[in-house]
């Protein structure tokens, strides 16, 4: 699966989503190679959920393209799982009633082959295809630490622990990229740093990794290129210290008026966010 | 044993337990026994004067019909009262509340005792009917009643100063009501031998199967009204007492001795019936059975809407009936039984392929909506194909009679048999062969649940979206469970329709009297416990064997039947068999309770959705 360092994992051209008249995503481009953490940045609202659906297939992208390994991925979200991307949600999205390790089997699923027959008949290929797969998800959660408890309600985690298994449920699918959706967004600064060790293992299994965050120090600490998304459109990227003295941005943040203003109160909630609390948005993050 | 505080005798009822009838402890358990006791000898005394009220309850010394109820009830109240003195040999009895069971028991005894005392009153025109037997057995389950109100808490009651006015009061009464009833759960069980073990679980089957066979049994509603009263209390009582809990966490330790031994009691049934229409109870119950766990894989896993299910078990029915030899075939084949049968199931499938393609591209509402719609589109369909209205396949609403018995290896099953010296009638037959039917189904639930594929459709109930989103194709799995639950009702149907020697389209409808049909399928799934194998099977037996044995009622069935369910969601909203996922999503209760030590052997952690 690990090619050479340059090697393009993802490559997104174009994209543009256009909900009735409002533009969410306005002809974004961005790559990401193997072996890197790149960081989407900008005020809520600016459209990076939305570009992660497009990216997965939840939504139909307008227009433009998006490659993964070089094949152009279908917008269907399983296919695009299947093709190696998987993805966690800014607002939780695990089986709330299966328990912590069906929640990573279910992950799973791409990666495994046993139909209805095979399940009914449980031909020898059965038992040791669910053997392998049970002691592959131990072995996920083994290494996000939650193994003691594998037996548990999903619902019944605490939310740090929550935001880790589905990261655990998407390295699951074995994937080459995973897009993270403010994996960080309502933990406390301890749960913060302990995440950003979690990045960097991920990416030292030699997973690339596209993250949505706000918080300015885990991007600082961890990404090796930052794009910046302001009303649907990448105004930056580069590296972390360049993006982050970008007058540019500086100005996007701060809410002086650029190319069509963002409302004062987004400001206010951005500034909001850097202090590293932000626990939801608006609008139907998927 | 567990050593539970409140059973301790010399302690004074304090602020926190004390009892709805503040007596002291001692003397309130003391009534209890006494008055059991008194409930008891009554039975053996004559409680009318004629035999005019059904059960014969004139003679003396001889309990009957009723008075079995009360004996029965009376002598569990007596035990459960004396295992409160700490009698060595009794305290298995009560692992969880000690005194909430005897509460629930003598209720239930005044209950039965109360019903038969005025039936007998209403039926024979007043109380001079009554004697002194019915007032003893009447009186003592009164006492006996009393004084188990009188007993302390199980657990200790900390409710919040309510208002002083009159609403205030009645809620302190509600909740010291409410909490009389409860119990604490039972605590770790003695570790057993395995022998012993499965030893518990067969009896537990057989006292299970007994009770069951003895409602079936029941040859008049009065007996049937009192059976249910006592089995209903006393289940209940049984469940305070830790008892049951105890029992499925060693049904959860050995689950195939206790499939085998659930479908070994199941066998004995139709041996207990000499009579073939308890039979036919049964044969239809398990037919009732067996599609509602087939629309537990579409309800219960896949969180489909399916309000047009009993179509599939028709489409069975017709297809098995049509090529089963019926001179009103118009078809005129005779297929062999195995030929018929997975013709049935194919024609379900295939029906269930055709409504479902379309319609699972829908989510929720739509999806009910439109499976209503094809459910009665199928019955009138039925209706129409009858040369007039359309070409000539089914005979319209005359249906296709006089199917022909089936005849497997030679052995009729249309023809009463001599089996180990008990007779095995036409409808204990049928029955067996159902019970291979219901087999099968419940193999195919429990192996698909525990697999790739059915955690795959549980994900897609629990969200959609992130299911797909974890490589899940929505549309197909939908599909696959749709057709499944299609054509396991299309194997029960190819079963019913010799059972019932024809097929009409009239017995395939939404809602309707005799329960196979859409609404009645659902709510034994809902009632039971979505997402288990017993919940289902519980549940139709429950929803078949009511209205079927209270005919009486049969005007306000569905009236009593929608108050049950309004009832249910709101005291018990995960069935009467939880899921153990559904349970902690509906009671908060916090942590599931894990193993101990949870280094289990891979193979054995986690899934278990399919129940107890
Ligand atoms: N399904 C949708 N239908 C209509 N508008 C949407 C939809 N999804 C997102 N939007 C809009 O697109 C914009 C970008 O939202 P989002 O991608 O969630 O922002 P971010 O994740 O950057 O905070 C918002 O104005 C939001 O209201
Ligand atoms: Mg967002």
């Amino acid at each position: 699966m690990t090619t050479t360092i340059t090697s393009t994992v993802l490559d997104a051209t174009g994209v543009t989503m256009r909900f009735g008249g409002l533009t969410a995503v306005r002809s974004v481009d961005l790559t990401v190679n193997s072996g890197e953490i790149v960081g989407l940045i900008g005020p809520n609202g600016a459209g990076k959920t939305t570009f992660f659906n497009c990216l997965t297939g939840l939504y139909v992208p307008t227009d433009g393209k998006v490659t993964y390994k070089g094949t152009v991925l279908p917008p269907k979200p399983h296919l695009v799982t299947q093709a190696g991307i998987a993805r966690t949600f800014q607002n939780i999205r695990l089986f709330a009633n299966m328990t912590v390790l069906e929640n990573v089997l279910v992950g799973r699923h791409t990666r495994t082959k046993e139909g209805l027959w095979s399940a009914l008949l449980r031909l020898p290929s059965f038992s040791k295809a669910e053997a392998a797969s049970r002691e592959r998800a131990m072995e996920l959660l083994e290494f996000i630490g939650l193994a003691a408890k594998a037996d548990h309600l999903a619902r019944n985690l605490p939310y740090g622990e929550q935001r880790k298994l589905e990261i655990a449920r998407a390295l699951a699918s074995e994937p080459g990229l995973l897009l993270l959706d403010e994996p960080t967004a309502g933990m406390n600064p301890q749960e913060t740093r302990a995440t950003e060790e979690l990045v960097f293992a991920i990416r030292d299994k030699g997973i690339a990794v596209l993250v949505i965050e706000h918080d300015i120090r885990f991007i600082m600490n961890l990404c090796d290129r930052v794009a910046v998304l302001v009303q649907g459109e990448k105004i930056v990227e580069g590296p972390a210290e360049v993006v982050q003295a970008d007058e540019r941005v500086i100005a996007a943040y701060l809410g002086t008026p650029f190319d069509g203003a963002p409302g004062s109160e987004e400001a206010a909630e951005v500034e909001a966010a850097e202090a590293h609390s932000t626990t939801s948005s608006e609008g139907d993050d998927q | 044993m567990t050593t539970n505080t409140t059973t301790d005798l010399t302690k004074s009822p304090s602020a926190g337990t004390s009892p709805l009838i503040p007596l002291p402890p001692a003397l309130a358990r003391a009534t209890t026994v006494l008055g059991s006791a008194v409930a008891l000898a009554g039975t053996f005394l004559a409680w009318t004067w004629t035999e005019e009220f059904p059960g014969n309850l004139t003679v003396t010394g001889y309990p009957g019909g009723l008075q079995i109820l009360t004996l029965i009830g009376s002598a569990l109240t007596l035990l459960f009262a004396l295992s409160g003195y700490g009698i060595r040999g009794l305290g298995w009895l009560t692992p969880g509340g000690t005194n909430s069971p005897v509460l629930l028991l003598a209720l239930g005894v005044l209950g039965t005792t109360g019903y038969a005392m005025g039936a007998i009153s209403d039926e024979l025109g007043g109380l001079v009917n009554l004697e002194p037997g019915a007032w003893v057995s009447g009186i003592g389950a009164l006492i006996a009643t009393i004084g188990a109100l009188g007993l302390p808490y199980d657990q200790p009651y900390d409710a919040a100063d309510p208002t002083p006015d009159l609403w205030g009061k009645i809620r302190k009464f509600g909740g010291k009501a409410r909490h009389a009833l409860s119990a604490p759960e039972p605590g770790r069980a003695k570790e057993l031998p395995a022998w012993a073990e499965i030893l518990i679980i067969a009896a537990g089957f057989g006292a299970g199967l007994y009770v069951f066979a003895y409602g079936i049994g029941t040859e008049y509603s009065e007996l049937f009204i009192g059976f249910l009263i006592i089995a209903g209390f006393g289940f209940t009582a049984v469940n305070r007492a830790g008892l049951l809990k105890r029992l499925s966490a060693l049904t959860a330790k050995h689950r195939n001795v206790t499939l085998a031994a659930a479908f070994a009691a199941a066998i004995c049934f139709p041996f207990t019936q000499s009579n073939d229409q308890f039979a036919l109870i049964g044969a239809n119950i398990l037919i009732f059975a067996t599609v509602a766990l087939g629309l537990n894989v579409v309800v219960g896993l896949a969180g489909l809407l399916d309000l047009g299910y009993v179509a599939f078990l028709g489409v069975g029915a017709y297809a098995a009936a049509l090529v089963s030899g019926s001179p009103q075939s118009t078809i005129g084949v005779h297929f062999p039984f195995w030929a018929a049968v997975l013709t049935g199931a194919a024609a379900s499938l295939i029906f269930g392929v055709v409504i479902g393609a379309p319609t699972l591209r829908l989510r929720g509402d739509y999806l009910a909506i439109v499976t209503l719609g094809f459910g009665e589109i199928f019955r009138i369909t039925m209706n129409n194909l009858n040369g007039n209205s359309g070409p000539d396949v089914t005979n319209g609403s005359n249906g296709i009679p006089n199917i022909p018995d089936l005849e497997i290896f030679g052995f009729n099953l249309g023809v009463p048999h001599d089996v180990l010296g008990t007779e095995l009638t036409r409808s204990g037959n049928y029955y067996l062969l159902m019970l291979l039917f219901t087999a099968i189904v419940v193999m195919v639930f429990r192996r698909s649940a525990e697999s790739r594929i059915g955690r795959a459709w549980v994900a897609i109930r629990e969200d959609e979206t992130a299911a797909t989103a974890m490589g899940i194709n929505g549309f197909r799995l939908k599909l696959l469970a749709f057709a499944l639950g299609a054509s396991l009702a299309g194997l029960a149907g190819t079963v019913q329709s010799h059972v019932s020697y024809s097929v009409t389209p009239e017995q395939y409808q939404f809602a309707g009297s005799v329960p196979p049909n859409s609404a009645f399928l659902l709510a034994a799934v809902i009632l039971g416990g979505m997402g288990t194998i017993s919940g289902p099977l519980i549940g139709a037996a429950l929803l078949y064997l009511i209205p079927a044995k209270l005919q009486f009622m049969a005007e306000y069935q569905l009236l009593l039947f929608g108050f049950a369910l309004m009832l249910l969601m709101r005291f018990r909203p995960e069935g009467l068999v939880a899921d153990r996922r559904k349970q902690l999503e509906f009671h908060e209760t916090g942590q599931l309770d894990v193993p101990e030590g949870t280094a289990l052997p891979d193979g054995a952690t986690g899934v278990a959705k399919a129940g107890a």
